[in-house]
C-alpha cells in the first residue's frame, strides 16, 4: 500500500483512539471531580454513567454549528482542525510496546516537541477569527502561554536524549534503566507542570478562564466544532500522560508482552488522574504569574536537570 | 486595535477607547459578575486602565412599589432586596417600622431574629467565599462553601418553609415559632461548620496560588474606605473597626460576647478572610443566643393588621453581611408608607470598583468584584 493510504488509515485509527480516549477522559474527569467535590458524578446512563459522554457527544454533533456574522468564516471553520490535527499526530511516535511505535523515526523526540506546537496557530486563529474581544484576549493569552511553556517542556525531555544518545524513541527505550526515574525526577516535575499548561488545563487554563473570559478562544464555537476543541484538550492530556509514562516510568518495559502495554496504560491513567486532581483543587493563575512560573521557575529547573544529567553521564 | 467590538450602541457616545486600548464589555450576563453587573473595561494589553460599572439591570422599583402596599405587605418586597441575605432586609425594615410605630418586640423574638440573622450571615458569607473562589477558578472550594450554605438554607426551610425569600421577620416579632429539635440541629450545625471553615481555610486560603491571586490586589486604604462609605467586611478588611453590632448596638447584641475580625492590608485576601472569621463569630453568637433564649411570646400581642403609624419619619440600620443596611421610612399617617429609602451597603461598596480595579489585570477585576461581594437585588433595588 502507498504511504498516503497508510496515512489515511493511521489518521482514521488515531482519530478513533482519541475520540474514545476523550470519551473516557471526560467521563473520568467528571467522576474524579465529583468525588473531589463530595458528589457522585454521572451515573444514570449505562454502568457507572459510562454512556453519559456518548449522549453528550451525540447532542453536540446534532446541535447547530453556528458561525457568528462578524467572524472570518473560513478561518473560523478550519481553526478547530488546526488545533486538533497536530495533537492527533503527536500520538504517532510514542512507543506503545516492545519495538513498536506507529512512526519509527530517528527524530521522534523532536517530532513530539514540534508538531503539537502547531496547534497554537489554530488557537490563535480561532480567537482572532471570532471577532470577539473575549476570544481575542483568550487566543493571545493562549499563544503567549503555549509558546512560553514549550521551552521548559522541551528542555525537560532533553535529559533522555543525553542519556540514550539518540532522539529515536525506541532507542531510548532500549537504553532505559530503572535509575533514570530518580535521576530525571526534576525533569518529570517540569514536564508534568508544563504539559498541563501546554494543553490549557487548570490551574493554567487562562485562555479559556470562564470567570473572566467566559470560554476564551472558543467562546463563539458551538456543536461539533466546540467538541473538537474539547477532544484536542483531552487528546493532548492523554498524549502527555502516555509520553510521560513511557519515558519517565519505563512504560511497557517492566512487564512482558501485552501486560507491559496494560501497565503503560495504567501509569498513563494515573498521570491523567493527577492532572484532573490538580485542576479541581487549585485556583487559576494570573497571566503574569503564569509567565513568571515558566521563565523564572520551570526553565531554570529544567536547565539544572540538564546539568545534573550532563555531570552524571561521564561516570556511566 | 479598534474599540468597536463588544461596545454597545447606546453607549458609543461615551466610550472612547484611547490609543492602543481595547474596550471589553463585561456583563450584564457574564459568569462572574455576581448577578447582572455590567462593567465597561478599558484594557491596555491585560491591564485595566478604567473600569466603569453600569448598574440598573435588576431595577424593579422596590422603593416605589412599597408606597402602594401596607406596612405588612412590604416585608416580602424587602426579601427581594438582598436575595442571599433576605433576613437582614426583613429585619432592617421591621426595626424602622417598629421605631416609627413605637412597637415593643418580645425578647424571644429578638433572640430568634439574632439567631436567624447570624445564620444568614454564615449563608451569605459562604456564598461570597464560594463565588470568590469560583472567580479565581477554584471550583471545588465553591462546592464546599455551598455545602455549608445549604445546611443553613435547610434550617430556614424547616423554620419558615422558604429557602430564599423568608418573610420571617415581621413588624412586632417573627412569623413562626421554632420547630421541635431545631435548636439542637442548629447547634450541631455550628459544631460542624467550624470544621468546614477549617477545611476551607486550609484548602483555599492556604493555597499558594490563592495568596498570589488575592494578596496585594485591590488594596483599599482605611481612609478611602471611610471616605467612600464602605461598610461591612469591605471596610473591616482595610482595618476599619466598625461594626454596628458593637458600635451602635441594637436588639440583644450587647448581651453576647464576640469579636469583630479586621484585616490589615485591605486587599482582596483580607476582605475574604474577614468573612471567614466572621462565620466563627456568628457561630459563637448563635450558641450564646440559644443558651440565653427563654420561652415566651414571639409576636407583640394585639398588633393591628393594618399598621398606621403617626405622621413622621424614622431610620434604623443593622449590620448585614455586606455592611450597614439602613431603611428610612416616612409615614403620612395612612396604612401605607409615604416613602421608603434603602441605604444599601452593596451599592456603596460597588462604587469602589473603579478605584480598586485601575492598574490591575483583567483577571484581578473579577477577583476584586467578588471581594466587594455585591448583590444586585440590593444595588439596583
Amino acid at each position: 500500500m502507498s504511504g498516503l493510504a497508510w496515512g489515511a488509515l493511521y489518521g482514521l485509527a488515531a482519530g478513533l483512539v482519541i475520540a474514545i480516549a476523550a470519551l473516557i477522559g471526560v467521563w473520568g474527569e467528571r467522576k474524579v471531580a465529583g468525588r473531589i467535590q463530595m458528589r457522585i458524578g454521572p451515573q444514570e446512563l449505562g454502568p457507572f454513567g459510562l454512556l453519559q459522554t456518548l449522549a453528550d457527544t451525540l447532542k453536540l454533533v446534532l446541535k447547530e454549528d453556528i458561525t457568528p456574522a462578524a467572524a472570518d468564516v473560513r478561518i473560523f471553520r478550519i481553526a478547530p482542525l488546526i488545533v486538533f490535527a497536530p495533537i492527533a499526530m503527536s500520538f504517532v511516535i510514542i512507543p506503545y510496546a516492545s519495538g513498536f511505535a506507529p512512526l519509527d523515526t530517528s527524530v521522534g523526540i523532536l517530532f513530539f516537541m514540534a508538531v503539537p506546537a502547531i496547534s497554537v496557530i489554530g488557537v490563535l486563529l480561532a480567537g482572532w477569527s471570532s471577532r470577539n474581544t473575549y476570544a481575542t484576549i483568550g487566543g493571545l493569552r493562549a499563544a503567549a502561554q503555549m509558546i512560553s511553556y514549550e521551552l521548559p517542556r522541551t528542555l525537560s525531555i532533553l535529559p533522555f536524549v543525553l542519556l540514550a544518545g539518540s532522539m529515536r524513541p525506541l532507542d531510548i527505550m532500549d537504553e532505559w534503566r530503572w535509575w533514570w526515574i530518580p535521576l530525571t525526577f526534576i525533569a518529570f516535575i517540569v514536564y508534568f507542570i508544563s504539559s498541563i499548561a501546554e494543553v490549557n488545563r487548570g490551574p493554567f487554563d487562562l485562555p479559556e478562564a470562564e470567570s473572566e473570559l467566559v470560554a476564551g478562544y472558543f467562546a463563539d464555537y458551538s456543536g461539533i466544532r466546540w467538541a473538537i476543541f474539547m477532544m484536542a484538550e483531552y487528546g493532548g492530556m492523554v498524549a502527555a500522560a502516555l509520553f510521560g509514562a513511557v519515558f519517565w516510568f519505563g512504560g511497557y518495559l517492566h512487564l512482558p508482552g501485552a501486560l507491559g502495554v496494560i501497565m503503560l496504560i495504567a501509569v498513563a491513567t494515573l498521570l491523567a488522574v493527577a492532572m484532573i486532581w490538580v485542576k479541581w483543587t487549585f485556583p487559576r493563575m494570573r497571566p503574569d504569574q503564569l509567565m513568571g512560573t515558566a521563565w523564572k521557575v520551570l526553565t531554570p529547573m529544567a536547565l539544572l536537570q540538564l546539568v545534573i544529567v550532563g555531570v552524571v553521564i561521564p561516570w556511566l | 486595535m479598534t474599540g468597536e467590538i463588544g461596545s454597545d450602541a447606546c453607549f458609543t457616545d461615551r466610550i472612547e477607547p484611547g490609543v492602543d486600548e481595547l474596550v471589553v464589555n463585561v456583563g450584564p450576563s457574564h459568569p462572574s459578575t455576581h448577578g447582572v453587573c455590567r462593567v465597561i473595561v478599558h484594557l491596555d494589553g491585560e491591564v485595566v486602565t478604567k473600569a466603569e460599572p453600569v448598574i440598573g439591570y435588576l431595577h424593579r422599583g422596590i422603593e416605589k412599589m412599597a408606597e402602594n402596599r401596607t406596612y405588612l405587605q412590604v416585608v416580602p418586597l424587602t426579601d427581594r432586596l438582598d436575595y442571599v441575605g433576605s433576613m437582614y432586609a426583613n429585619w432592617a425594615y421591621c426595626r424602622t417600622v417598629e421605631r416609627l410605630a413605637g412597637i415593643q418586640v418580645p425578647e424571644r423574638a429578638e433572640y430568634l431574629r439574632v439567631i436567624v440573622c447570624e445564620m444568614q450571615r454564615i449563608a451569605s458569607h459562604m456564598m461570597s467565599l464560594g463565588s470568590a473562589a469560583a472567580d479565581t477558578g477554584a471550583a471545588t472550594m465553591f462546592i464546599y462553601a455551598f455545602d455549608q450554605r445549604e445546611k443553613v438554607i435547610e434550617a430556614f426551610e424547616e423554620l419558615c418553609g422558604a429557602r430564599l425569600t423568608y418573610n420571617y421577620v415581621r413588624p412586632g416579632g417573627v412569623s413562626f415559632e421554632i420547630p421541635e429539635g431545631w435548636t439542637e440541629r442548629v447547634l450541631q450545625f455550628c459544631r460542624d461548620h467550624r470544621d468546614g471553615l477549617e477545611l476551607m481555610d486550609r484548602l483555599f486560603f492556604g493555597n499558594v496560588i490563592t495568596r498570589d491571586r488575592m494578596k496585594h490586589v485591590g488594596v483599599l486604604s482605611p481612609e478611602d474606605a471611610v471616605a467612600w462609605g464602605a461598610s461591612g467586611p469591605v471596610a473591616r478588611g482595610s482595618g476599619v473597626n466598625w461594626d454596628l453590632r458593637k458600635h451602635d448596638p441594637y436588639s440583644v447584641y450587647p448581651r453576647f460576647d464576640f469579636d469583630v475580625p479586621t484585616g490589615s492590608n485591605g486587599d482582596c485576601y483580607d476582605r475574604a478572610r474577614v468573612r471567614l472569621f466572621e462565620c466563627y463569630e456568628s457561630c459563637r453568637i448563635i450558641e450564646q443566643a440559644i443558651s440565653q433564649m427563654q420561652p415566651g411570646p414571639i409576636r407583640t400581642p394585639g398588633l393591628p393588621r393594618l399598621l398606621a403609624p403617626r405622621p413622621g419619619d424614622a431610620y434604623d440600620h443593622i449590620e448585614s453581611a455586606r455592611g450597614a443596611l439602613g431603611v428610612y421610612l416616612v409615614s403620612d399617617g395612612s396604612v401605607r408608607p409615604y416613602r421608603m429609602k434603602v441605604r444599601s451597603p452593596a451599592f456603596c461598596n460597588l462604587a469602589l470598583l473603579p478605584l480598586l480595579a485601575e492598574g490591575h489585570m483583567l483577571s484581578d477585576l473579577v477577583v476584586i468584584l467578588g471581594s466587594l461581594d455585591p448583590v444586585f437585588g440590593e444595588v439596583d433595588r
